[in-house]
């Protein structure tokens, strides 16, 4: 498989990131040549394997329902680049 | 006296004997970094008057007699965990200016236990290399020689233990990156099992993987470390409810009755025969300890790189979505759109490394490509643990390498940045296993750089790995020796 400059542009765009033409092209080698040394996984048939989703065997966690103390509004805006004192604020949307 | 040079246990000796303050202490670590750092570079932040101040409140407590099991301790931490009012940059631009408003939970438990925090520690950006050179603020250096890389990515973690600009060092695993730089300084590094220590506030890569745990000057400060660490946390639900040992009792001596498996593939071509001739001396160890050597087989560990390099990148493309320039980090300023907003910010802050895995899991996970990729990954993780499941039913404990090379000088690599992802190949299976694994030192190459022995034990075998590497320890009697030019 080859990967395009094309495809690295869509995925980079996915993943909100700009990309020079250069860095594109750069890009696009490397992801091939990282997609070839991860092909070796088919040597291994996995059709009866069931997938990892946690590294240790642990169910449901759960905890009772209560309120708890929290992050006080200010300080949780206290890192925010633009912010009014109630909300992060960015350039309209709408 | 050196103070600086000297361990947790016997630095706790002295001050409940009141031989010395904390202050004095705290004192001593700062003047040792005043007179190394410059060629180590370990430090992104440093906070002197407030480890000045806490060693004050912890020599209240200890003429109490309230400190707790680290009172009066200096310690750095990797720039990856939280700290209340520090500044937490992850080694990136995107984070250069970020102040949490609270602390890791790892982090309140060393304060509890009355640790004082020296600042925090250079590491590869979010955690995502093996030499720490791509730490945004410049790499952090050997402290065996300074034209060495130290490791990667708790780099800064290993450097400032083996420096001794600090007692003690905080750092994060998830693919070696405890373990390794702990191999390359000639510290020792434990990676505990996943879910042993919470994770809140440990600011995510890769979420299945990541792991925090102690970086220290040996394996009895280590298990002290641990016994403070660990434990169940309601706020990180991955951490486990199970009972806190006392990891000190368990490092006694000899190993009779106690199996250690060599696994055959972890012995790989391309494995330095510096690196091999010094394990297999501390393997040879473990036998006069009393322990019983046996070849065992991880068959599907030539697989590891592969997968780590599809679930890595995956997590954490969907964990760096978080730096959008809005709520925490870097905005471009320059924006007048949203979207221009997401992609100046990130594009800026971001470096080369994070931006290609990024771009690695994004693609992964991608319509069209996710079974094709991640979910092969997955399942060839799943065979990976059953390897590990099958070799801890006869042997207690593994024993092989930490590292295939001891470390290399400082831009050897920079310019191939894939030739570095299977440098990792000995470490990244406990990852994907959550097994815990330690790197203790066994020796030195002929250039004398640190060479590390990997121990590795199943799910919450803490107890097992301390020991094998406590019995190491006494048997290989290096672990008191420190750089000779710094």
């Amino acid at each position: 498989m080859k990967i395009t400059p094309q495809e690295i542009s869509h995925v980079a765009d996915l993943a909100r990131l700009h990309m020079s033409r250069e860095e594109l092209e750069a890009m696009a080698l490397q992801l091939d040549d990282i997609l070839n040394y991860v092909a070796k996984l088919n040597e291994l048939d996995t059709e009866s394997v069931t997938p990892t989703t946690h590294a240790i065997s642990i169910t449901n966690a759960f905890r009772e329902d209560v309120v708890k103390p929290s992050l006080p509004r200010d300080k949780a805006l206290a890192n925010g680049p633009k912010q009014n004192g109630e909300a992060f604020v960015v350039p309209r949307v709408i | 006296m050196s103070l600086h040079r000297l361990t947790i246990h016997e630095l706790r000796e002295m001050l409940d004997g009141r031989q010395v303050s904390a202050v004095e202490l705290t004192r001593d670590v700062l003047q040792r970094i005043e007179k190394v750092e410059d060629r180590v570079k370990a430090y992104i932040t440093l906070d002197p008057e407030g480890a000045l101040k806490r060693a004050e409140a912890s020599d209240a407590e200890l003429k109490k007699g309230t400190g707790g099991p680290l009172c009066g301790i200096p310690f750095s931490i990797k720039d990856v965990l939280c700290t209340d009012g520090m500044r937490t940059t992850c080694g990136s631009r995107i984070l250069e200016n970020f102040v949490p408003p609270y602390d890791a939970t790892a982090i309140v438990k060393l304060k509890a236990a009355g640790a004082v925090l020296l600042g925090k520690v250079s590491m590869d950006e979010f955690a995502m290399g093996s030499t720490s050179e791509n730490c945004a603020f410049g790499p952090p250096r050997n402290p065996w020689d300074t034209e060495y890389i130290c490791g990667g990515s708790s780099g800064g973690s290993a450097a400032s233990v083996a420096a001794d600009e600090c007692i003690a060092s905080l750092g994060t695993d998830t693919g070696g990156s405890i373990r390794q730089p702990a191999s390359h300084c000639g510290v020792v590094g434990l990676k505990p099992t996943y879910g042993r220590v919470s994770r809140y506030g440990l600011v995510a890569f890769a979420s299945s993987l990541d792991q925090a745990g102690p970086l220290t000057k040996d394996v009895t400060d280590c298990a002290l470390m641990m016994n403070v660490i660990s434990g169940h946390d309601a706020k990180d639900s991955t951490s486990v409810d199970q009972k806190v040992p006392d990891y000190r009792i368990a490092l006694t001596e000899g190993l009779q009755g106690t199996k250690v498996g060599i696994p055959r593939e972890y012995f790989i071509k391309g494995l330095d025969p510096e690196v091999e001739t010094a394990v297999r001396q501390g393997i040879n160890s473990l036998r006069e300890a009393g322990a019983e050597i046996v070849e065992v087989s991880l068959p599907h560990n030539d697989y590891c790189v592969a997968v780590y390099y599809i679930v890595a990148p995956a997590e954490a493309s969907s964990n760096l979505a978080r730096y959008d320039g809005v709520r925490y980090g870097f905005r471009d300023r320059s924006s007048d759109t949203l979207l221009d907003i997401y992609k100046n910010s990130r594009s800026f802050g971001f470096g080369d490394e994070v931006k290609r895995r990024i771009i690695i899991g994004t693609y992964a996970l991608s319509s069209g490509y996710y079974d094709a990729y991640y979910k092969k990954a997955s399942q060839v993780r799943t065979l990976i643990t059953e390897d590990f499941k099958k070799v801890f039913e006869t042997c207690d404990v593994l024993a092989s390498p930490v590292t295939p090379t001891p470390a290399w000088k400082l831009a050897e690599k920079i310019d191939d940045p894939l030739s570095l992802y299977p440098t990792d190949i000995l470490t990244i299976s406990a990852n994907l296993a959550g097994i815990t694994g330690i790197s203790v030192p066994c020796g030195f190459s002929s250039a004398g750089l640190p060479i590390g022995l990997q121990i590795q034990a199943s799910h919450f075998q803490e107890e097992k790995l301390l020991r094998a590497a406590y019995n190491l320890e006494q048997r290989m009697n290096i672990s008191h020796l420190r750089p000779k030019n710094l």
